[in-house]
């Protein structure tokens, strides 16, 4: 099993999951696309920061927000400001915030290992590494991420995170990590 | 006549309206072609292959360009809350959209809205959403896989990406997600999941379970899922009853995968290719087992 993304894998030594509620804040943004971006040059940077789903009052339906130590909120508007990836606004946290899912399934075919995250499958051929197959999802990036690494080498393929948009293709992230680091 | 709501994974692709066909392994749309890989196109093929051995017209497809970003989703989803569906559609099916709880609750208020509500299928990214909006008793079918139940089942989740580990986890079988799906009104009239083995049930419980033929291969392939779809909306929109055309796709879904003799690799246009003979066969025992009812 393995945490979403590693994601307290930060420079600074307290950890946030540990905090009370009235510590953390989240970055809201106009679309998962700009969260993961977000997210990348966060991490890239070493804040510690967690993915997580929004609380109910700003839920539309495929979303994600960003975790942060409210007392770094202006370092860290700062570095997403200079990256170009500023959200739309903060927020204290008022209530529980939703855990993406961190249960992994694998299946073994034989000559085909398959991991699932969530909704989505990812199947690779054991001897080549080549992606060959990706089903479950059902946004609308799953389809066009299926076209995007089919049939190529897992170490050739672009990550889920970099094309994605959408939570499925977060999900499949998760897969795609989970099978790397198996393989 | 039945309509088919969905996006195409190519970001160029315009909003068209009209009747789906299949031409070699693409669907095509007003002259529009769309590689039939997996998600709605996949679906849409399906449907044409059982819409031909049922002597039914090529059903109407309202499709549009979206990789995710949602921008065709929503321009489909004003265009239907404007305009409905128009002509003689007896059923809806909804696939792959961005989820969005707002749109979702307009364009099912512009359905209600209609003379003759046609029946509504949901699966994919607009089950989520209708899921979510607490309207999920409005369908009168939802086409889950095992995953997706469990998202149904965990009162919540906003999207399966989000259901809890204790929801997910094995021990927990498709039966009792089922039952907490319908406790807690996250679930359509009628439920086909999608697995091993695949399920047919309402609210009363499960009304049949379909298991043969085994073809573990076919969990990993992409698009199966919407070629199950496929083939049940075709088959509504056929005029068969929603209970009975899910199972009956069920087992045509599985025949049609049998056939294709799959391995983990195999895509999915090679199942869809399977489809008319699986039906025929279907179709066959069915009219053979309704004579010895007789009998």
């Amino acid at each position: 099993m393995m945490s979403l993304l590693n994601f307290f894998k930060g420079k600074q030594s307290k950890d946030s999951s540990g905090t009370k509620d009235s510590d953390r804040g989240i970055l809201v943004f106009e679309n998962t696309s700009e969260v993961i971006r977000a997210e990348t040059v966060l991490k890239k940077e070493g804040w510690k920061i967690r993915v997580m789903g929004p609380p109910p009052e700003i839920r539309t339906g495929c979303d994600l927000v960003i975790e942060f130590p409210l007392m770094e909120e202006l370092n860290i508007l700062r570095t997403l400001e200079a990256a170009g990836a500023a959200p739309l606004q903060t927020v204290p946290v008022t209530s529980p915030l939703l855990q993406p899912v961190d249960v992994f399934q694998t299946k073994d075919y034989g000559r085909y290992l398959m991991v699932r995250a969530a909704n989505m499958k990812l199947t690779i051929h054991k001897e080549t590494l080549a992606v060959v197959n990706i089903s479950g999802g059902g946004c609308p990036d799953v389809p066009y991420l299926a076209q995007e690494m089919v049939g190529k080498p897992l170490a050739d393929i672009p990550a889920p995170e970099e094309i994605g948009h959408t939570l499925c293709g977060y999900a499949l992230q998760l897969a795609y990590e989970e099978m790397k680091r198996q393989c | 006549m039945l309509a088919v709501v969905g996006t195409v994974p190519d970001q160029d692709f315009p909003l068209i309206v009209g009747e789906v066909v299949l031409q070699d392994d693409f669907i095509s749309i007003q002259g529009k072609r769309a590689p039939v890989n997996r998600g709605t196109p996949a679906l849409l093929a399906a449907a044409v292959k059982v819409g031909e051995v049922m002597g039914q017209p090529p059903p109407v497809g309202y499709l549009v360009g979206d990789i995710g970003l949602g921008d065709g989703s929503r321009r489909l989803y004003a265009h239907l809350s404007e305009n409905s569906v128009e002509g003689d559609i007896n059923a809806v099916a909804f696939h792959y959209l961005q989820p969005d709880v707002d749109w979702h609750s307009r364009v099912l208020f512009a359905l209600e809205e209609m003379a003759h509500r046609p029946v509504l299928i949901a699966d994919a990214g607009f089950m989520y959403a209708a899921k979510m909006s607490g309207q999920a008793s409005e369908y009168d079918l939802f086409t889950p896989d095992v995953g997706e139940l469990a998202f149904l089942a965990d009162e919540e989740a906003p999207h399966p990406f989000y259901t809890r580990g204790f929801i997910l986890h094995e021990d927990m079988r498709a039966p009792a997600l089922i039952e907490r799906a319908y406790r807690y009104e996250n679930a359509a009239a009628c439920l086909l999941v999608k697995g091993q083995p695949d399920y047919v049930a309402d609210r009363q419980g499960i009304h049949a379970t379909i298991d043969l033929p085994v073809e573990e291969a076919m969990e990993a392939i992409g698009g199966t899922g919407d070629t199950l779809t496929g083939i049940v909306v075709a088959l509504i929109g056929a005029g068969i009853e929603v209970g009975e055309a899910a199972i009956l796709a069920a087992r045509v879904n599985r025949l049609a995968g049998h056939y294709a003799k799959p391995t983990p690799a195999t895509q999915v246009i090679d199942i869809v290719k399977q489809i008319p003979a699986a039906l025929a066969r279907v179709l066959g025992e069915k009219t053979l087992m309704s004579g010895n009812h007789r009998v």
